[in-house]
């Protein structure tokens, strides 16, 4: 798979996760992608931190709105029954709980479900955004990312660069498998076919722990 | 009163060394024609409380590229290198705040409160220096309210007695930081006169805006 085809496949799995009626704030980049495979018959209200829910795809050329922005300021446009509110509203919506799934990247994830996806001291600092109140409030946090960042760890037995927010990551997708954060460490529980447990494990800084179940990706 | 001003009018009231908050979102309806001023007088050494410092040639972004900003208190400062550059640089000081509790610190002020508890930034940097309190056994870090001198904001619909109607996306920071300010001017993109706007549609009642300022449509 190139690059493209894997953020795809990463997006496609992703979108598996979703359920009917769940409220989801998807990050910029990758998790955005999300939003073009929600399967059939599932209905789900995407919120953006900027201050509304409804979120609809990118507008048509020409048909561009200059009050209508989504977190990453690009111009978006508003599904049917969607709403605005204001910013301590929308992190109202975050923090209290009242989304279900946020979708993100990230630099760094451990085997206690630590994320680090903010900053890079001395390289680059862009800042939080809203990013340290979406893991700590949203219901489930799913982290979709390369599994390593050109051969090197991503996902490791402690990060190293400073924390989004402790204890929060519960699911992790990449390429190579699907990965739930447990008490006991991380669990693969599913594997795409094009690759064996030892090459998943090889480009993992943590021990996995390998399902009893596991099973292959399917997208 | 009259709450209609001009532009000079209200970069008269602007002084060097005050704290301002900005409504907008990456750049998105900053209230521009209010930054254009503040570029004019050549106002120094403000403390900049926004969302985010936009980009290097958009709105705020612009009093960081011309060095008028001694201090940024902002959730995301990714867009303007500028912003970075003066932060490595030691020449201006940064604070970056998650954007929920820079929402509900500017919040609190506005309500009187003396502060929120929050678990978001527990076990981060965020938490540097600051008291974490245990309510029913969690634990929340304290983060103390947020005002400024001066709140600049912007509106889509303000009638002559402040009543503020905003648009879409643009509502954002706006409506809490007409609450946290000594002095509020609006940047209204259409002025009506009161009575114009059905009461059930304002969303910032006008007695927390001072002064209102017509930008038009931008």
């Amino acid at each position: 798979m190139d690059a493209n085809m894997e953020k795809e496949y990463i997006a496609r799995r992703v979108a598996k996760e979703l359920k009917d009626g769940d409220v989801v704030n998807l990050g910029i980049g990758l998790p955005t992608m999300v939003a073009n495979y929600i399967p059939e018959g599932i209905e789900i209200t995407l919120q953006s931190e900027n201050g509304f829910l409804g979120m609809g795809p990118a507008p048509a050329k020409g048909e561009e709105d200059s009050y209508l922005v989504n977190a990453g300021g690009a111009f978006v446009t508003l599904n049917p029954g969607g709403v605005f509110f204001d910013s301590a509203e929308s992190f109202l919506i975050i923090r209290g709980g009242h989304v279900d799934t946020t979708v993100l990247g990230a630099l760094e994830v451990d085997e206690k479900g630590n994320l680090a996806n903010w900053m890079v001291p001395g390289k680059m600092v862009p800042g939080m955004g809203g990013a340290m109140d979406l893991v700590t409030g949203a219901k489930k946090v799913i982290v979709a990312m390369n599994h390593t960042a050109k051969g090197s760890h991503k996902i490791l037995k402690e990060c190293t660069l400073p924390l989004t927010a402790v204890n929060a990551v519960d699911l992790i997708i990449t390429e190579m498998g699907v990965m739930e954060v447990t008490e006991k460490g991380i669990e693969l529980v599913e594997i795409n076919p094009e690759f064996t447990v030892e090459q998943v494990q090889a480009a993992t800084g943590a021990t996995l722990i390998i399902s009893e179940n596991l099973k292959p990706i399917e997208v | 009163m009259n709450k209609l001003i001009t532009l000079e009018e209200a970069a008269d009231m602007i002084h060097d060394g005050m704290s301002i908050m900005f409504g907008g979102f990456l750049g998105v309806r900053n209230p521009f024609k209010l930054v254009d001023a503040i570029i004019e007088k050549g106002v120094k050494d403000i403390t900049l409380i926004a969302n985010d410092t936009s980009f290097p040639e958009v709105g705020i972004g612009k009093l960081i590229v011309n060095r008028q900003v001694k201090k940024v208190i902002a959730s995301h400062i990714g867009t303007n290198k500028e912003t970075g550059n003066q932060m490595n640089s030691g020449e201006m000081e940064v604070e970056l705040v998650p954007q929920g509790t820079l929402a509900e610190r500017i919040r609190a002020a506005g309500a009187g409160l003396g502060g929120v508890l929050t678990p978001t930034g527990l076990g981060t940097v965020v938490a540097d220096g600051k008291d974490v309190v245990e309510v029913d056994g969690k634990q929340y870090l304290l983060e103390k309210p947020l005002r400024a001198d001066v709140a600049l904001i912007v509106g889509a619909k303000v009638d002559t007695k402040g009543n503020i109607r905003y648009k879409k996306s643009t509502r954002n920071f706006n409506p809490i930081m007409a609450t946290a300010a000594d002095l509020v001017i609006v940047e209204a993109d259409e002025i009506v006169e009161a009575g114009e706007l059905d009461p059930d549609d304002i969303m910032t009642p006008g007695i927390f805006v001072d002064y209102i300022i017509l930008g038009g449509d931008k």
